[in-house]
């Protein structure tokens, strides 16, 4: 467990500044988003279809570069600092579980066997003792989605990237999924960048809501959730938890309206 | 963990008509598959052997199954002889196929400007049919095996070029943004995401390879003429048929049909074995 220092005292990680990215036919995806991201940041972007929520994540991860603005890392970074998880769980089906959370290491020339324990230990973490030598096709949806986090967890990143991650999942196991995720964060201490459509689950999961209107893509508002970790399903059910959903919801009603 | 998958199925005590009719339904399909064509096979060939001696039918219009097993056996040192060089010239050109379909296919994924320039001969080179170019080619080549080898070559080889094309480049588009994200080179992209991707596709057209290699082997050989140094099964159907040698031409053709259907076979148990584990075409479904 880490403790968690009040957002505002949070070290910096990366920082986003002015950055827009305009498409080659003209459109727009994002316009002057600012963004500070603390070590131990939870942050989800929410927001509609259109709203540059993907495009924000991708240009974190340096799969785009920007048009206008930088993103940039406090100190340095390598590849191992950024873990990635996508909507779908992007496995490899040929490989086996443990075999699909090496990638990271593999592609940075490191061996299974000097990094067995590292996946042994992450499996454990995501809730997958056992499922090491099975392949992708023996297991469920959220079983999956777990070997995807599991992934882009064992390389021990500072930042993870989620892109709607549990959009396509059942809400059981959606809930469960997010119950883990936290307990996961809190055990590693790592910041994460979540993009989703949900209000419910951004509330639920993060600490920090950045809420963004589409045509042009951009940053409406940002709230925070002041409410300790760990969150258990008490607070799904709690006063404040509904008080922060319909805050929530009143944002990306504002958000909405103005792109109508 | 909540989300548990494969419960062990237990046979229940009871079971209702819709599960017993499903059940007989796939014992059914399990030896229906290999035996219906067995018992087809057989009323075929005692229909042949019985319209033979109904209507006196002649041995040199059309023998009877007999009469052609006998020709097989009594020539069985030429028919191995002849089998052994076709087969080795298709197993050859089909080798030949995988080593450049496959070569070609990874320098086109390596480069769009490669691509362009040459894949358009590939094709100029399958919609050629064989039959045209043979003669020239046996012009140019004096070995006849290297003729044939190059004909047979000729066809087989497109089908693994563009099947494994298509394979490497419909890897994971989500998959290619991770490898990018971790860094990886363009070797370990190649090797560690586009190759097992392209797998089943390869497979697929190695499949289809295999066949078309024995066809061209047998096609060139007959353009080319039995003369020359080695016969091979085709040079016999030529040579009986030049004698009236009806049997000896249906002994041939059977060998070859056979030699056919092994390859396949043969190729399709390679690609179970190297899929069965992950790939959906390979995996059993249960219900």
């Amino acid at each position: 467990m880490t403790v968690q220092l009040p957002i505002g005292e949070r070290p910096e990680l990366l920082r986003m500044s002015r950055v827009g990215k305009t498409f080659g036919g003209g459109v727009v995806a994002l316009k002057d988003m600012d963004l500070k991201v603390g070590q131990g940041d939870f942050i989800s972007l929410l927001g509609p279809s259109g709203c540059g929520k993907s495009t924000a994540l991708r240009l974190i991860s340096g799969l785009m570069t920007a048009t206008a603005g930088a993103v940039r890392w406090k100190g340095d970074h390598d590849t191992g600092d950024l873990g990635v998880v996508f909507q779908e769980p992007t496995l490899m089906p040929w490989a086996t579980v443990a075999q699909n959370v090496w990638l990271p290491m593999r592609l940075r020339g490191q061996a299974f066997a000097s990094v067995a324990d590292d996946i042994t230990r992450t499996l454990g973490l995501v809730g997958l003792d056992g499922f090491a030598d099975a392949y992708p096709r023996e297991l469920s949806g959220g079983m999956k989605m777990r070997v995807s986090i599991a992934r882009a967890l064992v390389t021990k990143p500072r930042l993870i990237l989620m892109d709607e991650p549990f959009a396509a999942l059942d809400e059981i196991t959606r809930f469960k999924l997010n119950n883990d995720l936290l307990a996961m964060k809190a055990q590693i201490g790592c910041t994460v960048i979540f993009v989703t459509h949900s209000v419910f689950e951004s509330v639920f999961l993060s600490d920090r809501i950045v809420v963004m209107a589409a045509r042009p893509g951009r940053v409406i508002r940002e709230l925070q959730v002041d409410q300790p970790y760990p969150r258990d399903e008490a607070f799904r059910t709690s006063a404040e938890y509904a008080a922060y959903c319909r805050e929530t919801s009143d944002a990306l009603h504002v958000a909405m309206g103005e792109a109508a | 963990m909540t989300d548990v998958i494969d419960t062990p199925v237990t046979v229940p005590a009871e079971i209702d008509d819709d599960e017993r009719a499903r059940l007989n339904r796939a014992r059914f399909e399990r030896w229906g598959s290999w035996a219906l064509p067995l018992i087809v096979m057989a009323l075929m060939v005692f229909l042949w052997d019985r319209i033979v001696v109904w209507y006196d039918i002649k041995h040199y219009i059309l023998p009877g199954p007999g009469r052609v097993l006998n020709s097989l056996i009594e020539g069985q040192a030429v028919f191995f002889d002849a089998w052994v060089l076709t087969l080795a010239v298709t197993a050859a050109a089909l080798a030949l196929a995988v080593i450049f379909g496959v070569g070609l296919a990874v320098l086109f994924t390596q480069s769009r400007l490669i691509e362009m320039s040459l894949y358009p001969y590939a094709v100029i080179l399958q919609v050629t049919p064989v039959v045209s170019i043979a003669p020239l080619i046996f012009i140019y080549v004096d070995s006849k095996v290297a003729g044939l080898l190059i004909c047979a070559w000729i066809v087989a080889f497109f089908p693994v070029l563009s099947n494994t094309t298509l394979g490497l480049n419909s890897a994971d588009h989500n998959l290619r943004d991770l490898f990018r994200i971790y860094g990886a080179t363009r070797w370990q992209r190649l090797r560690y995401l586009q190759l097992p991707s392209a797998l089943p596709y390869f497979l697929g057209g190695l499949r289809i390879a295999g066949g078309l290699s024995l066809i061209g082997a047998v096609v060139a050989e007959l353009v080319a003429g039995s003369g020359g140094i080695g016969v091979g099964l085709a040079g016999l159907i030529q040579e009986a048929g030049y004698r009236l040698n009806i049997a000896r031409m249906f002994a041939a053709l059977i060998l070859i049909a056979a030699t056919g259907i092994a390859i396949f076979a043969l190729l399709s148990f390679v690609s179970h074995l190297l899929l069965r584990k992950w790939h959906e075409s390979a995996v059993k479904r249960e219900g």
